[in-house]
């Protein structure tokens, strides 16, 4: 369980990364999701795995609890990096609309290599 | 700690609080705005006027108040000897400027500005040479860094003033920058960053193997605020300001903070090989310099910056020398140089106020038309000439004594002769300033016709030559005490051959010394115009020049640097940054050790596989798809709700509702802005781009995956063992993530929700502003490339979202109520009615849902952060911190025994911020597609049979 975790966490970053890396904003903007997403998962592993121990308090004995911290965390920054998200839309158009492309370079050079 | 030691700080602080004054005082005046300057200069000065009899009979006070403790500062004041001297005279001198400058500056010169900038400076050198606390000390140096490069621009018109502002703050500004280091090695070696208790660790200090780069790295700070070579240069540039300020900064106080430093550090530095050599040359060399340039100097106060120049060097090599005598002569001189130098410059200044030049070549003969000028620049001048009777010639036999017995590289000869051409320039320049400007014949061609100035501006350079003859005659009954006093401070202890100061000592070697300066200065002055001609047929370094061109090349090589990685391209920024985080982690990794696995691994179960395939699926065809965007976005879905699964099997459910929703409302935003933005990405990069690109992603996926499953397989402690024990006792509830992201970790949430509302608020904005500008036209002539449906509000869904309206709201209540005790809480249930509350304005329509919704989004998130503030603030009143929540089970028949918490109540708070701004950001973007001119539909349902197929095609 714990290599699937890593594994997931690990793909998810490289698709992040290699989306952040085009040249249109769309593209930056699912990487960033997907990154988002990748070190959600890593913060949330800081507390360890574990399967049917949710933190909630029961009145049973003997019952183990998965460490909280981290959720609580992660819940926050779920919220945040989905205002992270609408900003960085929000920028996104904003320059669409007043450049007319959503190229997120200015470099001709990168430009010039273009071919649609 | 004595009763007087209370003044120091409000010594320090008053003239920053005087500093208010002017600027606002100055409508009701000139004269207001002066005095309003005067009077907490003043009232400092009494105050430090009370302190000085305990100083006096031999106590240091100290004002100690914690500021930040954990990095060793504190603001710690204290007053010896040597802060008294300096305390005094910068206050007293700042008086005198102050009289000055309201008479010197024209009707045109905003003189609140000069009084506020003047008073912030005084304040920051008052600081400086009151602290106890190194740190306190350094934020005091680049204080007055900052201040005088006001007061140097004051004339923010003229080109001159602000190259020479621009200089002395790079220049002492990365002089201040080599001290910072400097003074840290120094506390780290004595292990407090208390002066006093780094002054009695002077043994240590200068037996540890970090002393020397201390010593240089302080010295440059040092030396470059007190001008020395090879750092002199700025000082005469600095002349472009007011003369109030030349004569204030540049020759009694500012520059006198490197020589304080280096008196200061005296007990803690001095003493060693290596301080003699250094400071001991470097003020040698600076001393001859600097008089040998002014002798050539044309310009009356280019000709005082050189001398004062050449005098720094003096007190540095006095310093440097480390004798006790030595020190005693660098205290009388700094005294000397204060009033003989102040009074030049303001008779300077006075000369060009009436003159309306300051060149030398084009004044003479002024002895007849400004007596009184005349007078004081005579005094003051053959005082720094050191011509017996006046304060000048003493301090500088002292120093011509001290000079005939030092040895130099085993040399006796090397200091005693430098000394004397030092002292014989001294001379020449000295009697250059009063017989060039003064003597000779009248002229009938100045700019301006001269006469004496009224009294005001002559009274304060009139009162310092006073004090110079009074010094000169009387130098034992006048300022014996305090040079004695202060000398006790450098050294660090009694002194042991103390003298009384007097007029006569004899036929010494000083003496015979100080006559061969007088005679040859006076012969050199004689043959003063051929030596000039020869002077500037020469050719010499023009500091000015290599300093642009350096600065010039520093701005070049940045730019070229700067141009190579961020030439506006995401793309290059990010790949460099990512491949510098691949690089730091391996190298992190290569270096750092590995604790054997610890931890058992986790059977895989056959739904965890399928989950897995689903997000590897989602993943990888997210990147072959991600060119097209709608699909992509399906996609992305996928992946997101794989996670969120994940979090249901992992046991994190609470993570599991808040990602399901999260993703829910992300997809809806990024579906409304593909509304605009191209529908396809076309390939653009080249292949070996992306093949780069997808090595780089590949590399850090695969260090990300080794750094998680080696954690993972690692046993670790938690602070949760506390959270999960008292969730239910201390936090009223079961679920420990909700209690403590409520209570025990409620200060971070209350940030959190601050920041999303923050992020609503700054989509808002910028959406007003893009409708304010250019984009706004472009919107307006929005044409859409792909068809439209005729049919945007659908019948069924229409009806289907009208039921589920009152169902979803149940649902998030329900959350929302049970979130203390079970998977649930604000922030769910927040998102939970904002997507029921975005069906609405899905199915049917924008006006019809606007219309029936009554609260601005802008306020729920007002009242979310106030109601979760004042929950916080509640606690206050029953005497409990911040935040501290409260709980309680009230029993009320027929329902069963429920539980009322305050953090109940702070959830609210959260509930509300998370609606508020979720609703803000998708009305921010919607309103766009209206203003694009996306018809409104007044009714819910808009279906337009009417269009044909024809206009189908058409559009």
């Amino acid at each position: 369980m714990e290599l699937l975790v890593a594994l997931s966490v690990g793909l998810l970053t490289s698709a992040g990364i290699y989306l952040i890396l085009r040249l249109r904003s769309f593209a930056v903007i699912l990487g960033m999701a997907m990154l988002s997403y990748a070190v959600n998962v890593f913060l949330f592993a800081t507390g360890r795995l574990a399967v049917g121990a949710p933190p909630v308090l029961s009145y049973a004995k003997d019952v183990s609890y998965t460490d909280p911290l981290p959720q609580a965390l992660v819940l926050t920054a779920i919220v945040i990096s989905f205002g992270m998200t609408a900003v960085l839309v929000m920028i996104a158009l904003g320059a669409y609309f007043e450049a007319g492309s959503d190229h997120v370079a200015t470099d001709p050079e990168d430009l010039d290599d273009a071919t649609p | 700690m004595h009763a007087s030691a209370g003044f120091l700080p409000i010594i320090a602080l008053l003239p920053f609080l005087g500093a208010l004054a002017p600027g606002l005082v100055i409508r009701a005046g000139r004269n207001a705005c002066a005095s309003f300057t005067a009077i907490p200069t003043a009232l400092a000065l009494i105050m430090l006027g009370f302190c000085a009899p305990a100083v006096f009979s031999g106590e240091v006070l100290t004002y100690s108040v914690e500021w930040l403790p954990a990095l060793g500062l504190s603001v710690s004041f204290f007053l010896d000897g040597l802060g008294l001297l300096f305390a005094g005279m910068i206050l007293f001198v700042g008086l005198l400027i102050t009289l000055y400058a309201r008479h010197y500056l024209s009707g045109e010169d905003p003189m609140g500005r000069f009084y506020t900038y003047l008073l912030l400076f005084q304040g920051a050198m008052v600081g400086i040479v009151l602290s106890d606390n190194i740190l306190l000390l350094l934020i005091f140096w680049e204080l007055t860094s900052l201040s005088s490069f006001l007061l140097i621009g004051y004339w923010n018109h003229l080109p001159e003033g602000r190259q020479g502002a621009r200089m002395a703050l790079t220049v002492t500004g990365a002089g201040g920058l080599a001290m910072i280091g400097g003074m840290l090695i120094l506390g780290d070696i004595a292990g407090s960053y208390k002066l006093t208790d780094i002054l009695a660790a002077g043994e240590a200090i200068k037996a540890s193997e970090h002393y020397l780069p201390a010593l240089i790295l302080i010295l440059i700070g040092a030396f470059t605020k007190s001008a020395q070579f090879p750092f002199h240069f700025w000082l005469p540039h600095a002349m472009a300001a007011p003369t109030p300020v030349s004569a204030y900064l540049h020759s009694a106080t500012m520059v006198k903070a490197g020589v304080f430093l280096m008196a200061r550090m005296w007990p803690a530095l001095a003493g060693t090989d290596a301080w003699f050599y250094i400071v001991g040359s470097v003020g040698l060399i600076t001393m001859i310099l600097g008089a040998l340039i002014a002798l050539f100097k044309d310009d009356l106060k280019a000709l005082l910056a050189f001398s004062t120049v050449s005098h720094l060097g003096l007190l540095t090599m006095l310093l440097g020398f480390g004798t006790e005598a030595a020190a005693i002569a660098a205290v009388f001189h700094i005294i000397n140089h204060l009033t003989f130098k102040a009074a030049l410059f303001m008779t300077a200044g006075i000369v060009d106020h009436e003159t309306h030049t300051r060149d030398i070549k084009r004044l003479g003969g002024l002895r007849y038309l400004m007596p009184i000028t005349f007078l004081i620049a005579v005094v003051a001048g053959l005082s720094m000439a050191g011509i017996p009777l006046f304060n000048g010639f003493l301090s500088k036999e002292l120093m011509l004594e001290e000079a005939a017995h030092t040895s130099w590289l085993g040399s006796p000869y090397v200091v005693p002769v430098l000394a004397t051409l030092g002292a014989l320039l001294s001379v020449a320049y000295s009697f250059r300033f009063i017989v060039h400007t003064f003597l000779g014949p009248v002229r009938d061609d100045y700019p301006h016709k001269p006469h004496d100035p009224n009294p005001g501006m002559w009274a304060a350079p009139g009162f310092l030559a006073l004090l110079v003859v009074l010094i000169g005659i009387f130098p034992q009954a006048t300022v014996g005490p305090l040079v004695e006093l202060a000398a006790t401070a450098v050294v660090g202890h009694e002194l042991h051959h103390w003298h009384d100061l007097k007029l006569w000592h004899g036929v010494t070697p000083a003496l015979i010394m100080s006559i061969i300066a007088v005679i040859g200065g006076l012969l050199l002055l004689t043959r003063h115009g051929p030596l000039d001609r020869l002077w500037l047929a020469a050719r010499r370094p023009e500091a000015k020049r290599i300093f642009d061109a350096g600065l010039g090349g520093a701005v070049a090589t940045s730019g070229r640097l700067i141009r190579g990685s961020h030439d506006g391209s995401l793309s290059r920024y990010l790949t460099i940054f990512c491949a510098t985080v691949l690089v730091l982690g391996l190298t992190a990794a290569a270096t750092g050790g590995l604790a054997p696995a610890t931890r058992p691994m986790l059977p895989v179960s056959p739904v965890a596989v399928v989950g897995f395939v689903l997000l590897v699926v989602g993943t990888v065809g997210m990147l072959f798809a991600h060119r097209h965007r709608f699909r992509a976005l399906i996609i992305i879905s996928v992946v997101g709700l794989m996670v969120s699964a994940g979090f249901v099997y992992l046991s994190a459910p609470d993570l599991a509702l808040t990602q399901i929703s999260v993703e829910t409302v992300t997809v809806m935003l990024l579906l409304l802005a593909l509304h605009f933005l191209p529908k396809d990405t076309s390939v653009e990069s080249s292949r070996i781009t992306r093949l780069f690109h997808g090595g780089i992603a590949v590399a850090i996926g695969l260090a990300v995956s080794a750094l998680t499953f080696a954690f993972l397989r690692r046993d670790f402690s938690t602070i949760s063992d506390f959270h999960l024990a008292n969730a239910k006792s201390g936090g009223g509830g079961t679920n420990v993530v909700n209690v403590i992201l409520v209570d025990f970790r409620g200060y971070d949430t209350f940030g959190e929700i601050i920041v999303l509302g923050i992020a609503g608020l700054t989509i808002f904005a910028l959406m007003e502003s893009l409708l304010g500008g250019r984009a706004a036209r472009r919107l307006r002539n929005w044409i859409f490339a792909h068809r439209r449906s005729e049919d945007r509000h659908p019948l069924m869904m229409v009806v289907a979202t009208r039921m589920l309206l009152p169902m979803a709201v149940m649902v998030g209540v329900y959350i929302f109520l049970r979130g203390h005790n079970l998977p649930g809480g604000g922030f769910v249930a927040g998102l939970v009615i904002a997507i029921a509350l975005l069906m609405q304005y899905m199915a049917s329509g924008f006006a019809w849902a606007q219309a029936r919704q009554k609260v601005e989004y802008h306020a729920l998130i007002g009242f979310g952060v106030v109601i979760a503030g004042l929950t916080g603030v509640g606690a206050w009143f029953f005497g409990k911190p911040f935040l501290t929540s409260w709980f309680g089970y009230v029993h009320m028949p027929p329902i069963e025994e429920f539980e009322l918490a305050t953090a109940a109540l702070f959830d609210l708070g959260v509930f509300l911020t998370v609606l508020g701004a979720v609703m803000l950001m998708l009305y921010s973007l919607s309103r766009i597609a209206r203003y694009a001119g996306e018809t409104v539909n007044v009714e819910a349902m808009d279906y337009d049979p009417s269009k044909s197929a024809d206009d189908k095609e058409s559009r």
